[in-house]
């Protein structure tokens, strides 16, 4: 019995969430960024 | 101040800090700046924590990637194989930094619960919203690969035994948490709610931590203590040292990212009602 595709899957999970939450949490930073650069006057003002 | 309106009730206190945020001359003569640095409070504020945030992010992630990937490299190329399992023993690289931070996120969460309970920080609350989804994704990850070295190795993908069911209610609590904590209309109460469910679960941990020492279980012994040598060979100890300090960081960056968005997002929703209120 091959182990490499236990050993595959284990690694794309291991990388791939971290990775994934990564860039969901970049991506609503970004978004927030943007939304309150759009209405906060205090920025709007810089 | 004005008062940050949820589900049409005015909700005073400090927490309305983080629904409206003053201007800059205002946060910097406001009472909760001029207390001393001791003051948990002091990070309370807004603008305070973005700047400091911002500032530590970088120095989270880009350590987090070298050390993550460096580590991962390290342990599937470089290392040996174990002698009785194989290759499969490479599994454990991502397999026990998981688990480390399934119990470290629940703990900090348990942390965060308790300061939202005793000390009312608005911080804290915030904190134990965004740590639930990143825990809880790495207890996923903890557990699945946990199957995945159990099929080849035991035969089988899942048994009953202490450490895997004590796992698995971890995981069930931060669900239970995530869903919690968004049950309400009004998000104090819900923040209120999840941090009773989080220091009620923070039993678990020992039971999961002890769980191999008090009941005969097929999951194998601790092979690293802090009281005494480590039964893994440096070979293999320095990889998962490795890969566990970076994923350490990755889970700090990540939960740091998504804080920042969080409060962001608050003062979007006060200066909106702000607009309303004036409208």
């Amino acid at each position: 019995m091959t182990h490499l595709p236990f050993i595959a899957a284990s690694y794309a999970l291991g990388v791939g969430v971290p990775v994934l939450l990564g860039i969901l949490a970049w991506q609503r930073l970004g978004a927030a960024r943007r939304r309150l650069a759009a209405i906060d006057p205090r920025m709007q003002a810089e | 101040m004005l008062h940050c309106t949820v589900s049409g009730a005015a909700v005073p206190s400090k927490r309305a800090e983080w629904c409206y945020l003053p201007p800059v001359s205002a946060q910097t003569q406001s009472p909760v700046a001029a207390r001393p640095a001791r003051n948990l409070h002091r990070f309370a504020n807004p603008g305070r924590f973005l700047r400091l945030a911002a500032t530590v992010q970088p120095w989270l992630t880009v350590p987090a990637i070298l050390l993550l990937g460096g580590g991962l490299l390290w342990g599937l190329v470089l290392a040996p194989a174990d002698w009785q399992q194989g290759d499969s023993v490479r599994i454990m690289y991502i397999h026990v930094p998981s688990a480390w931070l399934a119990s470290a996120g629940y703990a900090s969460l348990a942390l965060c619960a308790f300061a939202s309970l005793v000390w009312r920080h608005p911080l804290a609350d915030l904190a134990a919203i965004e740590i639930g989804p990143v825990g809880a994704a790495f207890t996923a990850v903890c557990l699945t690969t946990g199957s995945l070295w159990g099929k080849p190795m035991w035969g089988t993908w899942w048994v009953w035994d202490a450490r895997l069911t004590s796992v698995l209610v971890l995981f069930f609590l931060y669900l239970g948490h995530i869903a919690l904590v968004r049950a309400f209309d009004d998000p104090v109460r819900g923040a209120r709610a999840g941090a009773i469910l989080a220091l009620a679960g923070a039993i678990n941990l020992p039971i999961i931590k002890f769980s191999v020492d008090w009941w005969n279980t097929l999951h194998q012994t601790s092979s690293i203590r802090l009281t005494s040598a480590s039964g893994m060979h440096r070979d293999m100890l320095w990889p998962l040292l490795a890969c566990a300090l970076g994923a350490t960081l990755a889970f700090a960056a990540i939960v740091v990212g998504r804080l920042r968005a969080a409060v962001m997002e608050r003062r979007i929703r006060g200066l909106l009602m702000a607009q309303v209120e004036r409208a």
